[in-house]
Formats: C-alpha cells, structure tokens, sequence
C-alpha cells in the first residue's frame, strides 16, 4: 500500500476479520474477506450484507442566513434536481454537471432539518468539495463530516437494525432519520447501491468499531468488501461515476432523465438554471442519440469494461463500447452495461463484443437484472 | 517430475507429455473463478505466449506456456466447472497436457523447494 494510503475508521476491523485490503480512491479498502467474492454477494442477497463505505465523501451545506431555503436554492444552481421541494427527512438522488451537460458526480441529496447533507463518490469528493466552495460559499458554510459511513443492505437489514433500533422499520426508501444506535446518534437513510432494502449509517468516527460490532452480534449480517458491492451494483443496473457516467455523458443517454422533474424540464416552474441546461433540456426534448443498456453474454466468456461493440460478426466499425462488465454471481453468468445506438437498444438485440481479438455475441437485455427489493410503501 | 514457473503455473511431466496448472498461491489470490479458456487439442504452443485464460469475478488473468510443444489433452471439466480449477489447482484442476518439443525444457525451471521460497 502506498504509505501515504488513508484509512478509514473500520481498518482494524476488517484486518482483525482477515480482508484482502486495496487500495481505492486513496484508502486502503476491504476488496474481499475469507469467505470470497460469490459467497459475499450472495450473503447480501439473501440475508444482509455490511459494508464500510467510510471513503466516500459526507458535505453538510449550512445556509449563512439560517433559512435552509437559501441552501436549496443555492443547490439548485448546480444541480437539476428539486431541491426546494425536497421535504424534511426525505432524500433525492442527484446528478452535478458541468458546463457541456457531462456528470461531474452523482450524489445523494439529504434534508437534515437545518442543514442539507451530500453523500457523494469517494474519487470525486475532493474536486467536489472543491466545487461547491466556489460556487456556494456566499450563501453556504461547508463542512465535510468527519463521520463514519455503513451500508446494511439485503432483505435481512430491516430486521438487524431493528433490533439496535425499532423505528428503522416505519422508514420507507429515501426517508432520512437521526436515529441512536448502540449508544450513538446516527444519521440513517433507507438507501444503498446493491438493487436490495437497505440503510446507509453515518456515524461519528470513533463509534463506528462498536457499532459494526453489534451489527455483526447478528449472524446474518457478515462483512462485504467492494469486489461483491461491485457485482451487486452492476447486477442492479446502477451506474459506476468514472465508469458508466463521466463528463462525456450527459443524464439523458445515461437513462437518468429520471432524475430531472418536471419543475425544472422546459415548461416547469424552475426551468433550467444548472450547467448544460441548454443542451440537456434539447436532450430531453429530442431524445438521445445512444443509450446505456444492460448487455448479456450468449457464452460462458465475461466482457469488461473498455470492449468494443460492433453490429455484425465480422465487419464494421466499432458502434458502442462496454463501460460495466463482470460476472453476475446471482444469475451465475457474465453481466455487462455499455452504449449502443438507440436503433439498437431494443432488449433482444445481438451485438458483438471484441474480446481477445474475437467478436462474441451479446444481447441486450433490460435492467435492473435482478429485480430490486426496495421498500417503498 | 513437478516444476514451477515464475507465473505460478506448475508442470508434471511423464516422459515426453507434461501437465499444466496454476499454483494454489495463484488460485488462492485469482479468488473465485468463473469462466476459463483452454487451447485446442492439436494447438502448438511457444513458450512464453498466453496459452489459457482463467477468469475470476473480478478481472481476466493469462496463462502462459511454461513450454514449446503441442497440446495433447484439455481439462473439460475445468471449464464445466471453474470453481473444480480453484479448489483443487495442483490435482483435479490441471488445465491441459502438452507434448513438449523439448523434454530437458523442464530443468530451467524451479523445483518445489525453489517455488516454496519464490516470493510471492
């Protein structure tokens, strides 16, 4: 490990529980524990997987004037998103873009009662950071939170919580919560990045050993490492920022058009006013020209990110390119996601992809893969 | 005879047809394997060039021809079952056999006392 690799708050935790750690986004992090990849992924699917998500970035905006309208109007400026509307406790995702409509990052969005919290993308949290200073600082004091931050994810994480907390039950997905556990104010959401029911816990740091401690007292919740939140995600559908979404991908061929409301679509109340509006509310309008799909293999053979795609067995030029792909431990086959021309994004389309210097037949297939598991009533 | 290569693959040769696998310190680090791809029977193979692919969830990994010779045999059932590779590398998950051009190829390489003290 390089010696200047930070650690999070779980380090002498995942050694003390023999993890494989690696380094990402500048932290030394669990890729894997004994048990191994497909058992962890499978674990989190059946029964509740725990995940140290300390990396990522957690940024309180606190408005000067104590009027948390001003935070969500300065917000919204840089996000196209309705931030005003967002009520107490509740939770939206988001997308920060630049100028040509590309993604900066993608992010949470939390009302916190006095102040709004972001849970972004540990790679990105220092230029983000950086961002929003510059343009929030007149209507926003920032802070990064020095907190620790869990993910209980699986159909088993409503029960394990519930047993340090009760109330965690009455949360529906994107509800935000403080709620004490094991002795600590936590800041709860019902969200995760694994297509599952599921809570991110953010916590001070140095309560973060003991409250995975009680959280693993329960059989049923046993450590993940990234590799399976890898696998989990990808089989859910759900973008990678730096992968399936960058600057060179704006919201809409990304398929998260969704994520814009009506309010600030042209002819809302807000229309616009965030970076790229011009090009991406044409985007809407018209339609994209490519499209992010899930992708399957007709063979046992993986196809990784960076393959091309091509429309014919042998020749072409290459039509799109695999952004997501691995091996779905839930379906037991090679899973994928990448760009294809909207003429070609119809679920059922062959396509091929060059690996090893051979094309191989893929076919487009709808997502999620595995159907999502959210509790939303 | 058993040797090892530098790649963590080993060898076990009688007369003139080795066997080839990856090391159990190679399985044990691939972690859980999911897809492999062997050589054809019938293929010659040049030392040094990627002769299979063994696959772990997370990324692809080349194997190496420790050898010059000619595939004679491939492990079918190793890639019915990728996982029969990671619990058993060194016995029931060899991967193919190989009629070396050479038999004295094998007295380069490292034998079990020298693997054992091969960084890893």
């Amino acid at each position: 490990m390089p010696f200047d690799t930070l650690r999070t708050p779980l380090h002498a935790l995942h050694l003390r529980h023999g993890a494989r750690m690696v380094p990402f986004a500048g932290y030394a992090m669990p890729v894997q524990y004994p048990e191994g990849l497909l058992r962890e992924h499978l674990h989190t699917r059946a029964q509740a997987g725990l995940f140290d998500v300390s990396h990522m970035g957690q940024i309180q905006l606190i408005p000067r004037t104590g009027n948390l309208v001003d935070a969500a109007r300065a917000l919204e400026t840089l996000l196209p998103i309705d931030v005003l509307g967002l009520q107490p406790g509740r939770q939206r995702y988001g997308l920060l873009l630049d100028e040509t409509g590309g993604i900066r990052d993608d992010l949470m969005v939390a009302h916190c009662g006095d102040t709004l919290v972001l849970v972004v993308n540990a790679a990105n949290k220092v230029a983000d950071e950086a961002y929003l200073r510059a343009h929030l600082t007149g209507i926003c004091e920032i802070a990064v939170l020095p907190r620790a931050l869990l993910a209980l994810q699986g159909p088993g994480a409503e029960t394990a919580l519930a047993r340090l907390a009760p109330e965690v039950a009455a949360m529906r997905f994107m509800d935000v919560r403080t709620i004490e556990l094991a002795g600590t104010s936590a800041l709860v959401t019902r969200s995760g990045y694994t297509g599952e029911d599921g809570f991110e816990i953010s916590v001070p740091e140095d309560r973060a050993e003991g409250l995975a401690e009680a959280l693993l007292a329960d059989v049923s919740v046993r450590l993940v490492g990234l590799g399976a939140r890898d696998s989990l995600r990808l089989e859910a559908g759900l973008c990678l920022h730096g992968a399936d979404i960058d600057a060179g991908t704006d919201p809409v061929e990304a398929g998260l058009g969704w994520s814009i409301p009506a309010v600030r679509r042209r002819g809302g109340a807000r229309e616009g006013g965030f970076p790229g509006a011009a090009a991406i509310l044409a985007a809407l309008a018209a339609g994209p020209t490519r499209r992010r799909v899930g992708l399957r293999t007709e063979g046992a053979a993986p196809v990784r990110a960076g393959a091309l795609l091509f429309a014919e067995e042998a020749a072409g030029d290459a039509i799109g390119r695999i952004t997501s792909g691995g091996f779905g431990p839930s379906l037991q086959a090679p899973v994928a996601m990448g760009y294809l021309p909207v003429a070609l994004t119809e679920p059922g389309t062959r396509v091929f992809a060059e690996v090893r210097g051979r094309r191989l037949p893929m076919v487009v297939n709808g997502l999620p893969f595995v159907p999502a598991g959210f509790k939303r009533a | 005879m058993l040797r090892f290569t530098d790649e963590h693959e080993w060898l076990a040769r009688e007369g003139d047809v080795a066997t080839v696998g990856i090391t159990t310190h190679a399985a044990e680090q691939l972690g859980d394997l999911v897809f492999i791809e062997l050589p054809k029977v019938g293929a010659r193979l040049v030392k040094g060039e990627a002769a299979a692919v063994v696959e772990s969830v997370k990324a692809a990994s080349d194997v190496y021809a420790p050898v010059s010779g000619e595939v004679t045999e491939v492990n079918d059932a190793a890639v019915a079952d990728p996982s029969s590779v990671g619990s058993d590398p060194q016995g029931a998950g060899w991967l193919y056999r190989i009629r070396l051009d050479d038999p004295s190829a094998l007295d380069d390489l490292m034998d079990e006392a020298a693997y054992a003290a091969f960084p890893k």
